[in-house]
């Protein structure tokens, strides 16, 4: 579903603080699969996950989505396909503080101006499924670390993508919260959604919803299981 | 002189889109030279970001131009009371060398602005932007364009003065003047009419067929020019007169007055909306064979034609209607 | 279409939310920009009411004034001149005038003097005068008192005050004493049959300047002037004086376009964050771009409805407090006025080219500076 060959991602490129991330990436990522990219921090495991899930270029090798080549795309093309295959849910969670928990999920669709009232039963129904119906209208920032994660989970779910992308989930959630997190994987694995994930956690390298795991260090694949 | 509002405000917005784009033209240079999409590059990226703030600041220059032209205008005919023998824009355009000029280069800069918009949209159509240089490289031809225009606005505005003695006009639009106006004022009524309507049907056929077949471009292109040409010359000839119900009045500006209920604006804001698009339309076609564009081109065009295909036809209208509920009879048979 | 207009009406929606999320920051630039608007507004009103109250008053005034020239100088219409004009084809009326200046040493201050046409409105008898309503003030009179005044003979001459010429009339009558032909020749020393000048009144204002030749060359010695003239002149003072204000308050116009760049490029790091959150969620830059364009378009909008608002309850209710000295011009006797309200697209117009243009241009710049965050940012941390 996603490929990537020979990719190379620098930061800073053509000054002295010259940084190569990725050093020549051949990937192929299978639909329906929970892929895990495993490594210390600085082994690019983050700027991996940005290039498969579009939110960069390369600066060198081609990126291939379901066999269309979106490398050459320029940002308002690759915006357009990420929004509608990705769905990303960040470390920070990173929702907008003064916006209400409903609010913060039906912002990604926002740019796609479809009919309101649609959008607003489908986060509605994400709401319910996570169990957060009670909070809609609750300020975020009032919400609870778990509460957070659902909001976050629900926001990267409103487009219906089909594949979740997680940084670090449970980089900022204690066991409990943790295991519940992969509950919720477990669910969407089932509903035939394809997940990656960045982590250092054994908790989510060892769990059950896992079904390969690629081994990052100094920008380079030196495992994948 | 130079001291009303709003010519402080036309120099002003004059100057600072000039300014914007002499500052563009850099990145413009910039991009011919080094774009490249399929380039991930972080100058490509750079690039990529920039055209962003250059096509924001562009399209607000290029609105800005627009709305300047119905100022520069309005303006003139708001201080014929301010000059001798002035009772219209006709006479204030006339108090200098340069009034005329510049109203020329803005009317020439307003249907630029509105091919390189119309060139710019298209562009961002396709995944690939593959009219950028083209885009970037009209950009550095219109700079002069736009600087000349500035300029020539500058020099009309300073050279304002209200002891000279201005023509008023009914000498500028007349049978017996040299040179074009007078030649398109003396035209007989009738074959002007015949022409008139010619010209109009033609652009009229043309637009509407590409509106609804999305093939013929370079045609609209044409006759949206002829339209404009024929639709400006009928003014002068004969639906003025038509308007005023004066067989001498031959003004082009005194319609745009509140004495004439504003028709002036009902007749050339259709025609100028009209013809940008079909020029605009016409520009488009030169890039139809873009592979990445085959689908957008034609769709954008066809749009572009169905507007001008509206417009030109709510100008007939309007002209009919103007010359049917006059009560001058200039030619046996065309009577209220 | 439909998908278009959906769109913005997220995007707008977001942004109100937006800008009711940084209330401090948007109410202080809105604040300042609404002030701009008033200002400028205030001025080209005022100047504007200012225009159509005296094109409105001097639509009274004779369409032609004949005044006789002696070495450069105005002297007096002798006798016969009058018979002159009078057989001029497209005169319909020609009338002699009796006016002039008295300077009161006690007020500092001239008083324009007029002697009516005998038995019109506004005739007064003898022995009485009438007078504007800012002599009245100054003087604090009211009919019946009495005002003396001293001629060039040194006799001192006492007139009673008939009536005090109407508020209505007030911009053209406020230093106005009027009296009778009888008064007024004695008072002055004026010879009889002599006037000031002649007033003509024309069958066809558009021969106005073919009269003005004709009169010309059947008195050499004269001097004709045109009331389209005048109004030119008004029109001219009034424009420069407009201009040299608002060129004044230009500098207050910059100092608004750098406050607005300032603030705009000054994003709080909560708003960048949020910028970046957007980008990562699937916004693009464009959107994000429309999103601080409507933004603007609310502020401006806003900053000039309640701007053109005040501006106008300023000059129309209040009197233009704060210009009034610099744009009526300056004289002892003041008169004293009420504008007639009025709204003009063109002023509009200009009015939006001097403030939202500034104000658009002023923050395009930060704000695509802002929209092209790096959407992989947020994930690199690196906000």
């Amino acid at each position: 579903m996603i490929e990537l060959s020979g990719v190379r991602k620098a930061f800073n490129q053509g000054r002295p603080n010259e940084f190569w991330a990725l050093n020549g990436i051949d990937l192929n990522i299978a639909p329906q699969q929970a892929t895990v990219f495993f490594g210390p921090s600085g082994s690019g495991k983050t700027t991996l996950l940005t290039v498969v899930g579009c939110l960069a270029r390369p600066t060198v090798g081609r990126v291939r989505l379901k066999d269309r080549d979106i490398s050459g795309l320029p940002e308002r093309f690759l915006t357009g396909l990420r929004r509608r295959t990705f769905g990303f849910i960040f470390q920070q969670f990173n929702l907008i503080r003064g916006l209400s928990a409903i609010e913060n999920i039906m912002l990604p669709a926002y740019p796609l101006g479809g009919d309101w009232r649609e959008l607003k039963e489908r986060a509605e129904f994400l709401l319910d499924s996570l169990r957060l119906s009670h909070r809609r209208t609750a300020r975020v920032e009032w919400l609870s670390g778990g509460e957070q994660q659902r909001v976050a989970i629900a926001r990267a779910l409103i487009n219906d993508p089909e594949v979740l992308i997680a940084d670090e989930p449970t980089a900022n959630l204690d066991t409990a919260l943790s295991m519940e997190f992969l509950g919720i994987l477990e669910t969407l694995a089932g509903q035939g959604r394809s997940i990656l994930l960045t982590s250092h956690d054994p908790l989510v390298v060892e769990s059950a919803v896992v079904r390969r795991v690629v081994t990052l260090r100094d920008g380079q694949i030196v495992g994948d299981r | 002189m130079l001291f009303r509002p709003a010519i402080i405000a036309l120099l002003l917005a004059s100057s600072a889109n000039v300014a914007m784009v002499l500052g563009a033209a850099p990145f413009a240079i910039n991009v011919i030279r080094h774009w490249d999409i399929r380039s991930g590059s972080e100058r490509q990226l750079k690039l990529e970001r920039r055209t962003y703030l250059i096509s924001v600041l562009l399209s607000l220059v290029l609105a800005t131009q627009l709305l300047s032209l119905l100022l520069f205008v309005f303006n003139a005919d708001k201080m014929a009371p301010m000059f001798i023998g002035a009772m219209c824009a006709a006479g204030v355009l006339n108090v200098n060398a340069y009034g005329y000029p510049a109203l020329m280069a803005q009317i020439a800069v307003f249907f630029l602005a509105a091919v390189w918009l119309a060139i710019n949209h298209l562009d961002t159509l396709a995944p690939d932007y593959p009219l950028v240089r083209v885009k970037y490289g009209l950009l550095l031809g219109m700079a002069p364009a736009l600087a000349a225009t500035c300029v020539l606005e500058f020099l009309y505005f300073i050279n304002l003065k209200a002891d000279v003695i201005t023509s008023c006009c009914s000498r500028v639009f007349a049978a017996n003047v040299k040179g074009l106006t007078g030649d398109l004022t003396a035209l007989p009524p009738q074959p002007a009419m015949y022409a008139f309507y010619g010209a109009m049907a033609a652009a009229a056929t043309a637009t509407t067929y590409m509106a609804r077949r999305r093939r013929g471009g370079y045609v609209v292109a044409i006759t949206s020019l002829a339209a404009f040409a024929a639709a400006i010359s009928g003014i002068l000839a004969f639906l003025s007169l038509y308007v005023y119900e004066h067989p001498n009045h031959h003004c082009p500006f005194c319609v745009l007055k509140a004495a004439y209920a504003f028709r002036g604006y009902w007749l050339y804001i259709p025609l100028f909306a009209a013809t940008a698009c079909g020029l605009s339309a016409g520009a488009i076609q030169l890039f139809a064979r873009t592979p990445s564009l085959r689908d957008a081109a034609p769709r954008v065009a066809g749009r572009l034609a169905g507007v001008a295909a509206v417009g030109f036809a709510l100008f007939t209208g309007v002209a009919t209607f103007l010359i049917f509920h006059s009560h001058l009879i200039l030619i046996a048979g065309v009577t209220p | 279409m439909r998908i278009w207009i959906e769109k913005q009406k997220y995007l707008i929606d977001f942004t109100i939310s937006s800008l009711a999320r940084r209330k401090v920051k948007n109410v202080g630039l809105l604040c300042l920009y609404t002030l701009i608007v008033f200002l400028l507004a205030s001025v080209m009103l005022f100047t504007q009411a200012l225009r159509r109250e005296a094109a409105a008053s001097l639509a009274g005034a004779p369409d032609v004034i004949v005044q006789r020239m002696v070495a450069g100088r105005h002297d007096l219409i002798p006798p016969d001149y009058i018979g002159k004009l009078g057989g001029l084809r497209g005169v319909r009326k020609t009338e002699g005038r009796l006016w002039g200046y008295y300077y009161d040493p006690f007020l500092r201050a001239n008083y324009t003097v007029m002697a009516p046409p005998s038995g019109g409105e506004d005739g007064v008898s003898t022995g009485q005068v009438a007078v504007g309503q800012e002599v009245a003030r100054r003087i604090g009179l009211t009919r019946n008192a009495k005002i003396a005044l001293t001629a060039y003979s040194g006799e001192t001459v006492w007139f009673t005050v008939a009536k005090l010429l109407t508020r209505e009339s007030e911009l053209l009558t406020a230093d106005l004493v009027l009296m009778s032909e009888e008064d007024f020749r004695s008072f002055f020393g004026y010879p009889a049959g002599q006037y000031t000048d002649i007033a003509l009144t024309v069958t066809n204002p558009q021969e106005v300047h073919n009269l003005a030749g004709k009169i010309a060359n059947r008195l050499p010695d004269s001097r004709v002037i045109l009331r389209e003239e005048i109004l030119r002149t008004y029109e001219s003072i009034f424009n420069w004086r407009e201009g040299v204000v608002l060129m004044l308050l230009s500098g207050a116009v910059i100092a608004f376009a750098i406050f607005a760049l300032e603030k705009a490029s000054g994003l709080s790091s909560d708003e960048k964050r949020e910028i970046g959150i957007l980008k990562a969620i699937g916004w693009e830059t464009g959107d994000v771009i429309k999103m601080k364009f409507w933004e603007g378009c609310l502020i401006s909008l806003t900053a000039f409805l309640l701007g053109y608002t005040a501006a106008y309850l300023h000059v129309f209710r209040f009197a233009a407090a704060l210009f009034e000295p610099v744009l009526k011009g300056w004289s002892t006797l003041y008169p004293d006025f009420e504008l007639v309200p009025t709204l003009d697209g063109f002023e509009l117009a200009t009015l939006f080219f001097f403030t939202v243009f500034p104000y658009a241009l002023a923050t395009i710049v930060p704000i695509w500076r802002a929209a092209v965050t790096d959407p992989d940012s947020v994930m690199r941390g690196s906000l």
